[in-house]
């Protein structure tokens, strides 16, 4: 947020808020630690909204739930900035002094009346008016949300549209109130903080900047391309064009998790030597050249850091089986092979580098992060007890760099629907299974509903389709056929599946690869199918 | 909530029941969590969560309407509470009114405890044969003056009470019958003069005044009344009530008072006399408690073997509402559904919650956090009834009546061997002899073996007690107890070894549970009793001694709440007295 990749609040705070605005996000199921955490922020007292296409489990244990229709979230953001603005609810002390471009928002934001964010999003305008209200007048909100925002042509756009919200509130750099990007892994935070970013060195530090690039390429002594690599997206582009001939995958498995996965395997064929380093032998992997083995969390020493940016350490309790390795120790002598003369891997000594290099972490020595049971960074000196929320400084009298306002515009989903599509495919997660199933396949769980297709019961009565009839979904990508499952958290016209069970029904067969171009999110969320129950 | 809920359907008279309860559902149609009529927006959360506390009225209705708890049942009530399917059946597993099995249309509980005995056990071996009956032996259901008494249950009625109950299991109109001279009378003064349904009649009698001089007081008047009047409660602990009500007046708002109507002490049946027989006193002495201690909200808790107590008591609250009475509160009559843990008044709080009625630690005690977490006065009935004697007559002229620091006139349920079972009030200090001889003296025999003073929670007291005067000193000083003022009496014939083997059984039964030393003692205790009135021994009889003593101080010390402290009260002196039968 603002320049820093992260969310700006400690979970503690959901716990103690008095709103909670869920925002394209089933976190009841998809992240079901951190609504634990929501839910005693519930029984505490705090209000509830969820906003979501579906009457998800996490919406029903919301106070307020607004069934928006897919891709619609700046309309209504926009919408509900507008609300603010004319009912006078600005935080005008907050936006006065800590924020820039005001006026130019509130200008691009006028045309969003309550009818007419009704019309786009599909949501009454008396339900709007009442979320902008609740969330402009709470004296604390968190606003968090997950992949029904970024899964979109938009993603960004609709980032920023958000932010807009918490700034002209207020709603940032207090103790509950913040902005919450939930994570879909223990660990994806740490992967971007030490610089698993196109155009980021470890520590959120700028390739571009000249003086940072100097700090790394004296202790790593090799000089540091100073422009920024490509994004995933961009990746593959350049991997059909043949300008990337190469790949070396670290526990992905992109040939079932990308959409358009006709193409993504085309690509991986395409290639002159592909590696693959994951626990498992993944889709992704029986189409390699090599296949490392690498060791699983608790064969390995190192550090996670989870979405509330709080580092902790992991230990290595097992030996890994067979010939798996740690990925430090496959790193390492890979570098050799290389020709670099690599030291032997010590996962504190490489920390301890880390702290040298970047500010954010300085202070987070190995005993620290024991004695504390982990520190939220920034953490920039051995006496610094760690951060619990972000941009406090903009409430302070040193505000700093301000922070702006982002006018956006509303672009509705890429995949238009029509008489030929006429029902919007959302996709999503349950409870029992994890992304592409690598990892929970192989479990049995009692609520497993395996592949299948929701589809709305009005639906389904006009389309002839009982409890699990075949029916085949098609979409100007691809087709399929899935066992239809007649849905009652769905309006008419959506349709829902899940995204983990790639080899029995492949969702990303029809997804389209309309993709966000600064961020490369790709649009899971909003692609238009034609479904018919398959006469046997 | 998210709920995962039977797949089985609600039968219509179940969706019926429900809805009449919880009104017509706001969403969409049952069966689905999507709102009509768009699909686009949804409330719930917590407002629907705040509904909680219906969850027993709703599974009341559903016991009523089909005669037990069925899947289909619980889940249509669950939906539109979003209440866990499971969390809601603990609950209604709780009850011994609620049947969560399917055993056929009718259930008869009939009683079986220690005043009704022999003609309860009469009456169970008559239906034992009747196929069409499920028949349930049931602790005491406050008819004791008039054995066998019984509580029907048919699938599509609510509970019908008959005593004393004939094998046409006839629901029996309701008895309010006094057997003292009216000039004597205080809390009883209306009983069986006045028309319980009749709000006119009520203010002939002089119904009105105490809530007159309430209002004329002010709550800081009231509370100084009170408090000079030196009124303690009447429902066993004898707390005093001016100090209780202060307390809970001095602590946030809003606030609650709960009238406890959960009468559940074997023996006791003098709340019922006041309940079905003056019911508008106890509306105008709760619209008084709520003007003192600045509540809002009011509750009568009644137990659910009370139909008649229930209906005559709704009927007081509509009436007394529309006539203005209740302006500065709103009142609710709430139904128990067969539990005496009930009676304890966090317990209570917990099942009007809508959750089972397990008792809590104390601190906090009600007046800080009670009902729904919120400062609670709770009283028992006969107290609400002594509110209004004490206003009429004066705080300093009540505290002239009675002895010592038991001031004013108090309620004993008399039943048992005694020629005229029944309700009397005498003043605090009478002797239990003089008690006995206002009852027409002891019948049977004629000559006393024991009188068990304060029912199942309570002391057997002997011939040599006859003299004690009723008060809360002397009684404690003789180590006995005036508990709930049951007063159950035995003559020399008695065999007593069936008598506390029934009250050791009645608290194995009824003990909630959560804790270990009346879950297990109860239950060891009862084996023990058998063993000594078998003569197969474990070991001596004074190693079964020695156990009963263990047991009797590991619940008595360490059980959350006064169930468990009791538990072993009248088997205790059962055992010192040497009663005859208990050692075989």
């Amino acid at each position: 947020m603002f320049g820093a990749g992260g969310g700006t609040s400690s979970y503690r705070e959901i716990e103690e808020t008095d709103l909670v605005l869920l925002w394209g996000s089933n976190a009841r199921e998809a992240h079901p630690i951190f609504f634990h955490h929501l839910l005693k922020g519930v029984r505490r007292g705090a209000r509830l909204v969820t906003i979501d296409p579906r009457r998800t489990t996490s919406a029903q244990w919301a106070d307020l739930w607004l069934g928006i229709d897919v891709g619609s979230d700046i309309a209504l953001a926009n919408t509900m900035g507008r609300e603010i603005i004319h009912a006078g609810l600005v935080n005008r002390d907050f936006v006065d002094r800590a924020t820039t471009g005001y006026d130019d928002y509130a200008a691009s934001v006028d045309e969003w009346t309550l009818e007419h964010g009704a019309a786009v999003t599909g949501v009454p305008a008396e339900a709007i008016r009442e979320v902008a209200h609740a969330y402009a007048t709470a004296e604390t909100a968190q606003l968090c949300w997950t992949l029904g925002i970024t899964e979109h042509h938009n993603a960004t756009d609709n980032v920023l549209a958000l932010i807009n919200l918490s700034l002209l509130t207020g709603h940032i750099g207090r103790w509950g109130s913040g902005l919450v990007p939930v994570r879909g892994q223990n660990n994806v935070q740490g992967g971007g903080d030490m610089g698993a970013l196109p155009n980021k060195l470890p520590g959120f530090q700028d390739v571009a900047d000249h003086d940072a690039r100097a700090r790394f390429e004296e202790v790593w002594d090799a000089p540091i391309p100073p422009k920024p690599g490509r994004h995933l997206t961009l990746m593959y582009e350049a991997m059909e064009e043949g300008e990337l001939r190469a790949l070396y995958v670290v526990g992905e498995n992109p040939v079932q998790s990308e959409a358009d996965s006709g193409r993504i395997i085309r690509i991986m064929e395409g290639l002159d030597h592909l590696v693959v380093q994951d626990l498992f032998l993944t889709a992704t992997a029986e189409l390699a050249e090599v296949v490392l083995p690498a060791a699983g969390w608790g064969e390995a020493e190192g550090t996670f850091t989870s979405s509330e940016r709080r580092v902790q350490r992991v230990r290595a309790a097992l030996e890994p089986p067979g010939d798996a390795r740690d990925d430090m120790s496959i790193i390492t002598d890979l570098a050799r092979a290389l020709g670099h003369d690599w030291p032997d891997p010590d996962a504190e000594a490489v920390w301890d580098e880390l702290r040298r290099l970047s500010p954010l972490h300085r202070g987070m020595r190995y005993d620290r992060l024991d004695a504390l049971g982990g520190i939220q960074w920034p953490c920039p000196d051995e006496d610094h007890p760690g951060t619990p929320f972000l941009h406090g400084r903009l409430w302070t009298d040193d505000v700093g760099r301000p922070a702006p306002f982002h006018a956006v515009e509303h672009a509705p989903p890429r995949d238009e629907l029509t008489g030929d599509y006429p029902i919007r495919l959302t996709t999503g997660r349950r409870l029992d299974s994890y992304n592409t199933g690598v990892q929970t396949g192989r479990y049995a769980s009692p609520r497993r509903i395996g592949a299948s297709i929701d589809v709305a019961v009005a639906d389904a009565d006009r389309l002839d389709i009982e409890d699990g009839d075949r029916v085949r979904v098609t979409s100007r990508r691809g087709s399929i056929v899935v066992p239809a499952r007649r849905a009652d958290d769905l309006r008419p016209g959506l349709a829902f599946m899940s995204i983990h069970f790639p080899d029995e029904a492949d969702v990303n067969a029809l997804t389209i690869d309309a993709w966000d171009p600064k961020s490369g999110t790709a649009e899971f969320k909003a692609t238009a199918v034609r479904i018919e129950r398959e006469h046997a | 909530m998210d709920l995962r809920l039977p797949t089985a359907p609600a039968t219509e008279a179940e969706e019926r029941a429900v809805d009449a309860v919880l009104g017509p559902p706001p969403d969409g149609p049952a069966g689905t969590v999507l709102p009509a009529p768009d699909g686009r927006v949804a409330y719930g959360g917590h407002a629907a969560r705040r509904q909680r506390h219906l969850l027993l009225p709703g599974l009341l209705a559903l016991q009523d309407a089909s005669g037990w708890i069925s899947p289909g049942g619980l889940g249509y009530l669950c939906e539109r509470l979003t209440v866990p399917p499971a969390e809601a059946y603990g609950v209604a597993s709780f009850y011994a009114l609620l049947n969560v099995e399917d055993r056929g249309p009718v259930t008869v509980h009939v009683c079986d405890d220690v005043a009704c005995a022999g003609a309860g056990e009469r009456l169970i071996d008559e239906l034992a044969a009747r196929p069409d009956l499920r028949v349930v032996r049931s602790p005491c259901l406050g008819a004791c003056d008039r054995a066998p008494a019984c509580a029907v249950q048919r699938a599509g009625s609510r509970l019908g009470a008959a005593a004393p109950a004939t094998a046409a299991l006839e629901p029996t109109a309701p008895h309010v019958e006094v057997h003292q001279d009216r000039d004597r009378l205080r809390l009883l003064k209306r009983v069986d003069l006045a028309d319980p349904g009749d709000l006119d009649d009520y203010v002939a009698h002089d119904g009105g005044d105490a809530l007159t001089r309430a209002v004329a007081l002010g709550p800081e008047g009231v509370l100084e009344e009170l408090e000079r009047s030196g009124l303690r409660g009447r429902g066993g602990a004898a707390f005093p009530i001016g100090r209780k009500w202060r307390a809970v007046r001095d602590e946030p708002g809003p606030r609650h008072i709960v009238a406890n109507g959960d009468e559940s002490e074997p023996g006791t049946f003098k709340d019922r006399l006041l309940m079905e027989g003056d019911p508008f006193a106890i509306v105008e002495a709760l619209a008084i408690g709520a003007l003192v201690v600045g509540a809002d909200r009011g509750w009568i808790y009644v137990r659910g073997e009370y139909p008649d107590s229930v209906g005559r008591l709704e009927h007081a609250v509509d009436t007394a509402a529309r006539a203005g009475w209740l302006d500065h509160v709103e009142v609710t009559v709430r139904t128990g559904a067969g539990a005496y843990i009930c009676g304890e008044e966090t317990a209570l709080f917990r099942s009007i919650e809508g959750h089972r009625g397990e008792p809590a630690q104390k601190p906090p005690y009600p007046n800080e956090a009670g009902l729904f977490g919120r400062p609670t006065a709770v009283n028992n009935i006969e107290t609400l009834a002594a509110v209004l004697d004490v206003l009429t007559t004066g705080g300093d002229a009540y505290a002239g009546m009675g002895t010592g620091r038991s001031t004013g006139t108090k309620l004993f349920s008399v039943s048992g061997a005694v020629a005229d079972p029944g309700v009397y009030e005498v003043p605090m200090g009478t002797p239990l002899g003089d008690l006995l001889s206002e009852a027409g003296g002891v019948s049977g025999s004629s000559r006393i073996g024991a009188v068990l003073l304060g029912g199942a929670a309570g002391v057997f007291a002997g011939p040599a007690d006859l003299d004690v005067p009723l008060s809360f000193e002397a009684a404690a000083e003789r180590g006995l107890t005036l508990g709930s003022g049951a007063v159950v009496v035995f003559d020399d014939a008695t065999d007593f070894g069936p008598v506390v083997r029934r009250i050791a059984r009645f608290f194995a039964e009824e003990s909630c549970g959560q804790c270990v030393p009346c879950r297990i003692g109860t239950v060891r205790q009862h084996e023990a009793l058998v063993r000594l009135g078998s003569g197969r021994t474990l070991g001596t009889v004074d190693d079964e001694r020695h156990r009963l003593a263990d047991l009797d101080a590991v619940m008595t010390d360490a059980s959350i709440c006064g169930l468990g402290r009791t538990a072993a009260s009248a088997v205790r002196s059962a055992l010192r007295l040497g009663l005859r039968g208990v050692v075989a």
